[in-house]
C-alpha cells in the first residue's frame, strides 16, 4: 500500500523523454535520477518528492529498450507509474527492477495533476483521495508483489534461490 | 466455458494452471533459454549477481555467438570470449562455437532444440521465430535471461490473440515473406502490440516450414509478443529425426476468443517490398520498380534457409549480377551451407558474381560483411529497414523475399522476378 501525489503526463512518453540518450554513458541511478524527465518537465528531479506517483496516457515507455528509463524513475523517488497502457519492454524492465506499474484506463482518464492517490497492490485498487473515486486494476499475483518488494528480479532470486533448491 | 487459443494453452500448461486469460501475470517454466554474443554478456553479469553456483539446467540453455562472429573486432572478440567461458564453466550443452554456429533462429529449430508446445525465451527479439513449430517463444531482456538461467522460470503477461486467416493459392514467386510483409503493411508496426499472432487458413497449410519460419520471425515487426502456427503434417515431418524430446500438441479451440480476426484472400498477391524506414511501408514490387540499388543481401534469420537459397539460385542461374551491385549471400547455418554446396547453389552464386559468406548476422544489423556507405541503397531479405540499420544513417534498406532480391541483383534495380526470367 502506498500513497502519493500525482504528476500527470500525456500519451507516448518515450524512453528518450524519461532519460535522454545524452546521459546513457552512466548507469549510476543517482546521476540518471538527476536528469529524469528533464526535457518534458524541467526541474522534475528537484520538484519530485519521494513517494510521488506518475499517471500517464497510452504507450508509456515506448522507444528503446533501455533499462535506464525505469531505473531513473525509481531513483528519482517515483513510487509507482499508472498509465492507460505501457510499451511491452518498458513494462518488463520496470517490473524487473522493482518499479511497480499499473494499467488503468479509468485512472488515466480521471486523475489530474496534484491529486493524491492511494494504491493497494494486493487488491489492485487505486483510490483517488482528492476526488473520492476508486479505479479497479488487475492486482499483481503474489510472486510479483514479492518480486517488487524485494527490489527487482535479481534481488528476489538472490533471496529465494537457496543453494539447496539448485542442488549445490 | 470459453475456449482457449494455442498460445493460452501452452502458457497455462507451463504455469501449472487449468486456464489463463489475456492480461494474467503468470510465472512459467521455460523449456529453452537463448542468448547471443550481444545480449548474453549483460545477462552473464546479472547472473553472477544472483549468487547461485549452477544454472537450473545446462541442457536447456543455448548460446549462439552469431552477431559479430567470426569476431569482427576486439570488442566483439571479448564478448564472444565471455560466452565461451560461461559455457565452459557451467557446462552449457548447446554452445555453438564458430564452425558449428549459425544464425540462432535458423540454427535452433534445425538442431531440434525447439518443438511443439515448448515455452522458449531468448534475449533476442526475433525469438518469436519458433512459433512456426507450434511453440510459444518470445524475446525478453538480458535480466530475464539471467533470472531464467538461475531459476528456470520467467514471468509473463498472457497476450490476447489475433487470428489471421489466409485463403487462396499463391502466385509463383510469392512466399512467406510476402505474406508477412503484406500483413504488416495492413496492420502497421504496432498492429499486434502485446498480442499473439495466430496464422491459419488453407494458404498456411500449403506453405513450407521455411516459409512459416519467415512469417513467425517477423511477428515482432508488428509489435507482437509471439507468432504461432498450428502443428500439422508438415511440422511433424520437419521434426522427425530432429526433435528428440516427447511433446504435446496444443491447438486452439473453435470457440477460443480473439480480439480481432483478419480474413484475406491472397490469390492475387504480388511479391511485396517494404520501403524505408519501417517494415509497414509495404508496396507491391511493381509499384517500386526502377529504384537503383548498390547492394543485395540474401540471408538472415528471416530468409537464410535452404528454400530461400534455392529460389535465389533458380533466378541467378545463367545470369550475371549487375555491374553496379554487390550481391552478398549468407547461408543461415553450416548445414544449410553444406546443403547449398551439394546442390550446386553456391557455384551458381559465384558464377553470377556474388560473394558467399560463412553464416553470420553480419550486415543485417550493420555489423560487418556488407555495411552501407552514405547514400547507398540496399535490397535485403532481412527483417528491419530502420534508419541506419545496415550502416550509414543516410543509407536505405528495402526488404523483400529472395526471388525479388535475386532478380533485382541481376537488373540493378528493384524488379519483379518475371522480368529476369522472360529475358533468359
Ligand atoms: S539475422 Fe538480423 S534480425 Fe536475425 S538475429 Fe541476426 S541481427 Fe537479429
Amino acid at each position: 500500500m502506498l500513497e502519493g501525489k500525482v504528476w500527470r503526463f500525456g500519451n507516448d512518453v518515450d524512453t528518450d523523454l524519461i532519460i535522454p540518450a545524452r546521459y546513457l554513458n552512466t548507469s549510476d541511478p543517482q546521476v540518471l535520477a538527476e536528469h529524469c524527465l528533464e526535457d518534458l518537465e524541467p526541474g522534475f528531479a528537484r520538484k519530485v518528492i519521494s513517494g510521488d506517483i506518475i499517471v500517464a496516457g497510452t504507450n508509456f515507455g515506448c522507444g528503446s529498450s533501455r533499462e535506464h528509463a525505469p531505473i531513473a524513475l525509481k531513483a528519482s523517488g517515483v513510487s509507482c507509474v499508472i498509465a492507460a497502457s505501457f510499451a511491452r519492454i518498458f513494462y518488463r524492465n520496470a517490473i524487473n527492477i522493482g518499479l511497480p506499474i499499473l494499467e488503468s484506463v479509468a485512472a488515466s482518464k480521471e486523475v489530474k495533476q496534484g491529486d493524491i492517490l492511494r494504491v493497494n497492490f494486493e487488491t489492485g485498487l487505486i483510490t483517488n483521495l482528492t476526488r473520492n473515486q476508486v479505479y479497479q486494476t488487475n492486482p499483481f499475483p503474489g510472486f510479483m508483489r514479492e518480486l517488487i518488494a524485494s527490489g527487482g528480479l535479481i534481488p528476489y532470486l538472490r533471496k529465494n534461490l537457496s543453494g539447496e533448491k539448485l542442488g549445490v | 466455458m470459453m475456449g482457449m487459443t494455442i498460445t493460452e494453452k501452452i502458457l497455462a500448461a507451463h504455469a501449472g494452471k487449468e486456464r489463463v486469460r489475456p492480461g494474467d501475470l503468470i510465472q512459467a517454466q521455460v523449456d529453452l533459454i537463448l542468448g547471443n554474443d550481444i545480449t548474453s554478456p549483460v545477462a552473464i553479469k546479472e547472473f553472477e549477481k544472483i549468487g547461485v553456483k549452477k544454472v537450473f539446467n545446462s541442457e536447456a540453455i543455448a548460446l549462439v555467438p552469431d552477431h559479430f562472429t567470426p569476431n569482427k573486432d576486439l570488442k566483439s572478440a571479448e564478448q564472444a570470449m565471455m560466452l565461451r567461458e560461461f559455457a565452459r564453466k557451467y557446462e552449457i550443452a548447446h554452445y555453438f562455437e564458430v564452425g558449428k554456429m549459425g544464425i540462432e533462429h535458423c540454427l535452433l529449430p534445425e538442431q531440434g532444440l525447439v518443438g511443439p508446445g515448448d515455452l522458449v525465451i531468448g534475449a533476442d527479439s526475433h525469438t518469436c521465430t519458433y512459433g512456426a513449430v507450434g511453440a510459444f517463444s518470445t524475446g525478453v531482456g538480458s535480466t530475464d535471461m539471467a533470472a531464467a538461467m538461475a531459476s528456470g522460470e520467467v514471468w509473463l503477461k498472457v497476450p490476447p490473440s489475433i487470428k489471421f486467416h489466409f485463403s487462396g493459392s499463391l502466385q509463383t514467386w510469392v512466399g512467406g515473406k510476402d505474406l508477412i510483409l503484406y500483413t504488416i503493411g495492413q496492420i502497421g508496426v504496432d498492429g499486434a502490440l502485446y498480442a499473439a499472432m495466430e496464422f491459419t487458413g488453407e494458404t498456411i497449410s500449403s506453405l513450407t516450414m521455411d516459409d512459416r519460419f519467415t512469417m513467425a520471425n517477423m511477428a515482432i515487426e508488428a509489435g507482437a509478443k509471439n507468432g504461432i502456427f498450428a502443428v500439422d503434417d508438415k511440422t511433424l515431418e520437419y521434426l522427425r529425426g530432429r526433435y528428440k524430446k516427447s511433446y504435446k500438441i496444443f491447438a486452439s479451440d473453435p470457440e477460443a476468443d480473439y480480439i480481432q480476426t483478419y480474413d484475406w484472400d491472397l490469390s492475387t498477391l504480388e511479391p511485396q517490398v517494404a520501403c524505408p524506414h519501417l517494415p509497414e511501408n509495404v508496396k507491391s514490387v511493381r509499384e517500386v520498380s526502377d529504384l537503383y540499388i548498390q547492394q543485395v543481401v540474401i540471408g538472415s534469420c528471416t530468409n537464410g534457409r535452404i528454400k530461400d537459397l534455392r529460389e535465389a539460385a533458380q533466378i541467378l542461374k545463367g545470369n550475371k549480377v549487375h555491374r553496379d551491385v554487390r550481391l552478398i549471400v549468407i547461408p543461415g547455418t553450416q548445414d544449410i551451407y553444406r546443403q547449398a554446396i551439394r546442390e550446386g547453389l553456391i557455384e551458381i552464386f559465384i558464377d553470377a558474381g556474388g560473394v558467399v559468406s560463412t553464416p553470420t548476422c553480419g550486415p543485417c544489423l550493420g555489423g560487418h560483411m556488407g555495411v552501407l556507405a552514405r547514400g547507398e541503397r540496399a535490397l535485403a531479405t532481412t527483417n528491419r529497414n530502420f534508419v541506419g540499420r545496415m550502416g550509414h544513417p543516410k543509407s536505405e534498406v528495402y526488404l523483400s523475399g529472395p526471388p525479388v532480391a535475386a532478380a533485382s541483383a541481376v537488373k540493378g534495380r528493384i524488379i519483379h522476378p518475371e522480368e529476369v526470367l522472360k529475358d533468359a
